[in-house]
C-alpha cells in the first residue's frame, strides 16, 4: 500500500514508522534462531563470539562440532574414515541413534495424529453431531494444557499399563500432541468445503465410502498435509514428554539436546540446531510448494 | 386428495410429514401423485417446506412420518445413492477437482460402465446442453451458465428417470435464466423423463411447468397445470402469491349457486363467483386480476359490474399502461391496460367508472 499523496506529516510519520515496528518485531523473532549458525562454526569450545570470528578469520572458524556429532558415542572415532568407519557412525554414534528415532517416532506419530484428528474434524464438520464444541474442547486440550501436566498424567498412566519405555508408548504420546493441530488444520479446511458436494456425489450414485475417498479427501487434502506437517514438528521437537516416559532407548534428538545442555555445554548442540532449522525450512517450503501444486491441479485455487 | 392412491403413479407422497425438532411440522400431510413423463413445479415462500419435501424425494432428509413410492416402491428405507435420481443443485455442486469430463463419468464409473461406453454417453450429454469443446476445462474455468450446462449434464448422463431440480437458476441473471428456462423445458419434452422441480420464483414455474405445487406452511395449497393457476386461485394466498391481484375486503351478502352477492367496506353491492366461502354474513377477500379491469366503455365485457373509481397515480410502461386508483375505499387497486389504440394518458383525480366481468371477481377466504 503506497502512502496516498493527500498523507498528513502525521500519517506520513506512521507509515514509516509502522514498518520499521514491523521489522523490529521479525528480527525479535527471528534473530535467537539465526545467531545460533554463526556459532555453530566456532573454533572454540564456547557460546560466544571470539574475537577471531569477529573479524572473520577463517582460524575462527572451523567444523569440529559438526565432526562431533558423527564422532560422538562411536567406538572407534580415531579409526581412518572408511566404509567400517561409516558402519560405526550409523550403529554407534549417539546423534545418529537419537535421529534414528526421532524420525520413526515421528513419522508413526504423525501417520497416527493424521488419521485420528482428520476423523475427529470430519465429525464434528457434521451439523447432526451433538455436543461439538465439548468434545472439540476436549480434543483440543492437549495443546491447552500444559505440557507438564500431560507428561506426568502420561508418565502415571503409562507405567500402570507397561507403555512407559516403548517406542508404542512414545508414538501414542506424541500422537495425542499431533491430534489437536490436525483437528484444527483439517476443521480450516472444511470450512469452506461445499457440503452439497456431498450430497451431489450420493445422488449420482457413489457409496459413502467412495465419495469420501473421490471426493471429500482430494478437496481437504491440503488441509491434512498442514495439519500432519504440525504434528510431525511437534513430534520432532518434544522433549517434556520424553523426559519422562522414554527409556534409553527411545532418546530423541531434543532429548539429546537436553543431556548435552546438562552434562557437558558444547557448540555441538547448536551445530544440532542449525542442521534442524535447514531441515524445518527445507521441509515447510517443501509441502508449502506441493500443497500450492495440489490446489492448483485441484481447482480449488485459481492460476 | 385422493390422487394419493392413484395407479401407475410414478411419484407418490403418501399422508408424508417431517419435523426437525419433534415439535413443529415443516411439512403437514402432504399427498402427491405425478405420472411418469411430468414436469411438476414446487412453488413456495422460502421456509414453506418445497425443499424439505424435494430432499425427502432425494434421500437427504427422512420422512418423520408416511410414504414415498417411486415407480410403486416405497423408498423410505434406500439409501439416497440407491436411489437412482437424478439431481441439480442451487449452487451447482461441481467437483471442483474434477475437469468436466471426469465430473460426468463419476456417475457413470459408480456404475462400471466401460471406458468406450462412458466416453459415447458423456460426449452425448454434453452436446445435449451445447458444452461439448468445454470436456477438459475445470468449473473454476466456466462462467455461471456454463457450469449450470454441465451440472443439468451430469445428472441426465446416467439416465435416471426422475431429476430434482433445486432453483437451478437462481444465481443465473435474469436472460440467462429465461433462457435457461426453455433450454430445460426442451429438454425434458426431447428425452421424456420426469422432472421434481423447486423455485419461490413464479414466472419460472407458470413457463416451465405441466404443473405446479404451491407451497405455504407445510401444506399444497393448489396443485394445478399454470392457468388454472393463475386464473382461477383457490384460495387468497395463491391468488396473491402467483401473478398481482387486487383485493377488496367484504362480506357475503348472498350465496347463489355459482354467485355471490358481497357488500364492500364502503357499502357499494358486486357480483363475484365464490371460491372458499362461507355463507350470509361471513368475511371475504375478493381479488381481480389487474389486466381483467377496464375503463372505456366499448371495452368492459357484457354484463360486467361497475364501479366508480379515482385515479391516484398513472404509470407508463411501455407495453401497457398501469393505473393506481382509489376504489371502495382501496387505496391500492391496480388497472393494467395494454398500450392499445385508443387508449389514453389518465391524470390523477380523473374520475372514472371500471368494470369487470363476475367471472374473474372471486370471493376468497379473508387472509
Amino acid at each position: 500500500m503506497a502512502l496516498p499523496v493527500y498523507a498528513t506529516p502525521l500519517e506520513r510519520l506512521w507509515y514509516y514508522a509502522y514498518r520499521v515496528i514491523c521489522g523490529l518485531i521479525f528480527l525479535f523473532l527471528i534473530a535467537p534462531i539465526l545467531v545460533v549458525i554463526p556459532l555453530s562454526f566456532n573454533a572454540e569450545p564456547f557460546f560466544t563470539f571470539t574475537e577471531k570470528m569477529l573479524s572473520l578469520d577463517p582460524e575462527g572458524y572451523s567444523l569440529r562440532w559438526y565432526d562431533l556429532l558423527l564422532t560422538f558415542g562411536m567406538q572407534a572415532p580415531e579409526a581412518p574414515r572408511d566404509w567400517n568407519w561409516w558402519r560405526d557412525v550409523w550403529n554407534n554414534a549417539t546423534w545418529v541413534k537419537v535421529a534414528k528415532n526421532s524420525l520413526i517416532i515421528g513419522f508413526f506419530s504423525t501417520i497416527l495424529a493424521t488419521v485420528l484428528g482428520t476423523l475427529a474434524a470430519l465429525g464434528l464438520a457434521r451439523s447432526e453431531m451433538p455436543w461439538r464444541r465439548a468434545i472439540m474442547a476436549i480434543l483440543i486440550s492437549p495443546m491447552i494444557v500444559p505440557i507438564i501436566i500431560t507428561a506426568t498424567g502420561l508418565f502415571f498412566f503409562y507405567s500402570w499399563t507397561g507403555l512407559a519405555g516403548t517406542y508404542t508408548g512414545i508414538i501414542l504420546a506424541h500422537a495425542t500432541l499431533g491430534i489437536p493441530f490436525v483437528i484444527i488444520t483439517v476443521t480450516a479446511t472444511l470450512i469452506g468445503f461445499d457440503q452439497s458436494l456431498n450430497r451431489a456425489a450420493a445422488s449420482l450414485g457413489a457409496s459413502p465410502a467412495r465419495t469420501f475417498f473421490k471426493v471429500t479427501m482430494p478437496l481437504i487434502l491440503p488441509g491434512v498435509i498442514s495439519g500432519a506437517l504440525f504434528a510431525f514438528v511437534t513430534s520432532f521437537d518434544e522433549v517434556v514428554v520424553v523426559l519422562f516416559i522414554a527409556g534409553f532407548d527411545q532418546q530423541t534428538i531434543p532429548r539429546q539436546m537436553w543431556n548435552g545442555i546438562r552434562e557437558q555445554i558444547s557448540p555441538a548442540i547448536l551445530s544440532v540446531a542449525t542442521i534442524l532449522v535447514i531441515v524445518s525450512i527445507a521441509l515447510l517450503t517443501a509441502v508449502e510448494l506441493l500443497r500450492r501444486r495440489s490446489e492448483r491441479l485441484r481447482g480449488i485455487s485459481p492460476g | 386428495m385422493a390422487a394419493a392412491q392413484q395407479v401407475g403413479a410414478f411419484v407418490e407422497f403418501d399422508r408424508v410429514q417431517k419435523s426437525y425438532d419433534g415439535e413443529t411440522l415443516v411439512v403437514k400431510d402432504l399427498n402427491l401423485a405425478m405420472p411418469k413423463g411430468e414436469f411438476l413445479t414446487m412453488l413456495g415462500p422460502s421456509g414453506s417446506g418445497k425443499t424439505t419435501c424435494l430432499m425427502m424425494l432425494a434421500g437427504f432428509e427422512t420422512a418423520t412420518h408416511g410414504e414415498i413410492r417411486l415407480a410403486g416402491r416405497p423408498i423410505n428405507q434406500v439409501p439416497p445413492h440407491k436411489r437412482g435420481i437424478g439431481m441439480v443443485f442451487q449452487n451447482y455442486a461441481l467437483f471442483p477437482h474434477m475437469t468436466v469430463n471426469e465430473n460426468l463419468a463419476f456417475p457413470l464409473e459408480v456404475r462400471g460402465i466401460g471406458k468406450a461406453e462412458r466416453e459415447a454417453k458423456i460426449a452425448r450429454a454434453l452436446d445435449m446442453v451445447k458444452m461439448g469443446k468445454f470436456g477438459n476445462r475445470r468449473p473454476a474455468q466456466l462462467s455461471g451458465g456454463q457450469q449450470q450446462r454441465v451440472a443439468l449434464a451430469r445428472a441426465l448422463v446416467f439416465d435416471p428417470e426422475l431429476v430434482l431440480m433445486d432453483e437451478p437458476l437462481g444465481a443465473l441473471d435474469k436472460q440467462l435464466r429465461e433462457h435457461m428456462q426453455f433450454e430445460i423445458k426442451h429438454l425434458h419434452e426431447n428425452l421424456g423423463i420426469t422432472v421434481v422441480y423447486v423455485t419461490h420464483d413464479q414466472s419460472e414455474a407458470l413457463t416451465m411447468s405441466d404443473r405446479v405445487a404451491v407451497f405455504n406452511d407445510g401444506v399444497i395449497q393448489q396443485l394445478a397445470p399454470p392457468d388454472e393457476l393463475y386464473e382461477r386461485p383457490a384460495n387468497s394466498f395463491v391468488a396473491q402469491f402467483i401473478g398481482e391481484n387486487n383485493k377488496l375486503p367484504g362480506v357475503i351478502e348472498d350465496v347463489d349457486g355459482g354467485r355471490a352477492t358481497v357488500r364492500l367496506a364502503t357499502g357499494e353491492l358486486i357480483d363475484a363467483t365464490p371460491v372458499n366461502v362461507g355463507g350470509r354474513g361471513s368475511r371475504t377477500l375478493v381479488s381481480i386480476r389487474p389486466e381483467r379491469v377496464e375503463y372505456l366503455p366499448e371495452r368492459i365485457p357484457p354484463g360486467a359490474h361497475t364501479i366508480e373509481a379515482e385515479v391516484l397515480e398513472f404509470i407508463y410502461m411501455g407495453e401497457s399502461f398501469r393505473t393506481r386508483m382509489r376504489v371502495a375505499g382501496s387505496d391500492d387497486f391496480i388497472m393494467k391496460n395494454r398500450n392499445a389504440v385508443g387508449q389514453r394518458r389518465l391524470q390523477p383525480g380523473e374520475r372514472i367508472t371500471i368494470g369487470w366481468s363476475p367471472q374473474d371477481a372471486r370471493a376468497l377466504d379473508p387472509l
